[in-house]
């Protein structure tokens, strides 16, 4: 009986949101420890489900299962919903299908770049295994690099080195 | 329902069961923080015992909800007491050294990414979801305690017998990890939890290879400790309890 509800629809809210218009508000949230990238960038904004009875829900999920960074972009999101969504909107954690680097935009890896840390590997194409591939220096775009540690400064980046360069990056790691 | 359907009290404790042993380890993989032998590694240990956290975190809240008596994952993580926590024991042993640290990761994450990999399939979602989100990063776990196994191993004198002494310390607390009991064989039966009894050759083979080629001699021990899922825990557990936990209980409902 309940009819899928049309993204444009307006919702139950003083300041007459769209779901569209409150998706890209919540999707320009910046990741508190990578702010250069925004939620949406991240690819870790799943979805926001208005129910026809009004009641609003928006779907996040974290990029790994320790990220520090999850419990401040929760709050983050929910205060935006409180001051822009209906009342009782709820903020909800979804784990299934587990994240991965497949999700982030090509946006986001071009502002990773920018910003001094190598992106992950390009989306996997379906049906088509990807090698990964060496990372690039974000200093001197060299691909003569090798990894330091395995592990960085946060949960979802490595240490690597440049050989050309000599300049130490942290690289988004590919996860899949 | 079926016959076979499952009672949400043994999810709840099997739950419990696998969020105790991410808890702890992470627990004493975060005693290395600031005092690893090298700052890659003090990173790397303390990003290993941060996706055990949050896994944790995960399987308690679970638990919690799952229990239905209103235990959220810090009541579960800082309210119970010694006889209620059912990890098993070998994530409780003492650090020691970077040796043990690096045995115990080995044969903990080499079952844990064995466990996790059909659990994914689990007959209750909850489960699955997790452990999909989880074996992704358990998988790298192994990665890194493989190749320090082999660097200790296989390495120097010095490095070789620690790695030696380590594997010998903490063999026999590996059998524990493949014992079943009635609440993982009635869950089993109802596709929600793996029995782990079936996970012990592809783990022995997969450890047998990597300690071969570290050069480490895996020992014959006929003693098999146990009791982890009872609640019944090493001497070590309540020393390394009573320190996760004073804070919170000090001041409890405390926020910052
Ligand atoms: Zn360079």
């Amino acid at each position: 009986m309940a009819s899928p509800i049309a993204p444009g629809r307006q919702l139950v809210s003083a300041t007459m949101l769209t779901v569209d218009q409150l998706a890209a508000t919540i999707g320009d949230i910046a990741d508190p420890e990578i702010p250069v990238l925004t939620l949406s960038d991240l690819g870790i904004l799943r979805g926001i489900d208005l129910a026809a009875d009004g009641h609003l829900v928006v779907r996040i999920t974290p990029t790994y299962s320790g990220c520090p960074a999850i419990d401040p972009i929760r709050r983050e999101v929910e205060r935006v919903v409180e001051e822009l969504g209906p009342p009782d909107a709820e903020v909800r954690m979804e784990l299934s299908p587990p994240w991965s680097t497949d999700w982030m935009s090509d946006d986001g890896r071009r502002k990773l770049l920018d910003y001094g840390i190598a992106p992950p590997d390009p989306a996997a194409e379906p049906g088509c295994a990807l090698l990964s591939m060496p990372a690039r220096c974000p200093r001197c775009e060299s691909e003569d690099t090798r990894e330091v540690s395995r592990f960085g400064s946060t949960p979802c980046q490595a240490q690597h080195v440049c050989n050309a360069c000599l300049e130490p990056f942290d690289r988004f790691k590919t996860l899949r | 329902m079926s016959a076979t359907a499952t009672s949400t009290s043994d999810v709840a404790l099997y739950a419990l069961r696998l969020g105790d042993d991410a808890l702890i380890l992470a627990q004493r993989l975060g005693e290395w923080s600031s005092m690893a032998p090298e700052l890659e590694e003090d990173i790397a240990l303390t990003n290993i015992a941060l996706d055990l956290l949050g896994q944790a975190r995960f399987l308690l809240t679970l638990a919690g909800e799952l229990e239905g008596s209103g235990r959220d994952e810090d009541e579960l993580a800082f309210g119970r007491g010694e006889r209620e926590f059912y990890n098993c024991l070998l994530v409780e042993q003492p650090n020691v050294d970077f040796a043990h640290t690096i045995a115990r990761q080995l044969l903990f994450s080499t079952y844990q990414l064995a466990l996790y990999e059909p659990l994914t399939g689990s007959a209750d979602s909850g489960l699955a979801g997790i452990a999909a989100k989880a074996v992704k990063e358990v998988a790298y776990h192994r990665d890194h305690a493989v190749k320090w196994s082999l660097r200790l191993g296989d390495g120097t004198a010095a490095s070789h017998s620690r790695m030696q002494d380590a594997i010998e310390r903490l063999w026999p607390y590996t059998h524990e990890l493949f014992e079943s009991d009635e609440l993982v064989e009635r869950l089993a039966v109802g596709g929600v939890a793996v029995n782990p009894a079936g996970l012990c050759d592809s783990w022995g083979q997969f450890i047998g290879a990597t300690l071969g080629e570290a050069t480490v001699t895996v020992p014959e021990t006929s003693w098999r400790p146990s009791g982890g899922r009872r609640g019944e825990h090493t001497e070590a557990f309540g020393h390394m309890l009573a320190e996760m936990q004073w804070l919170h209980r000090s001041h409890p409902g405390a926020s910052w």
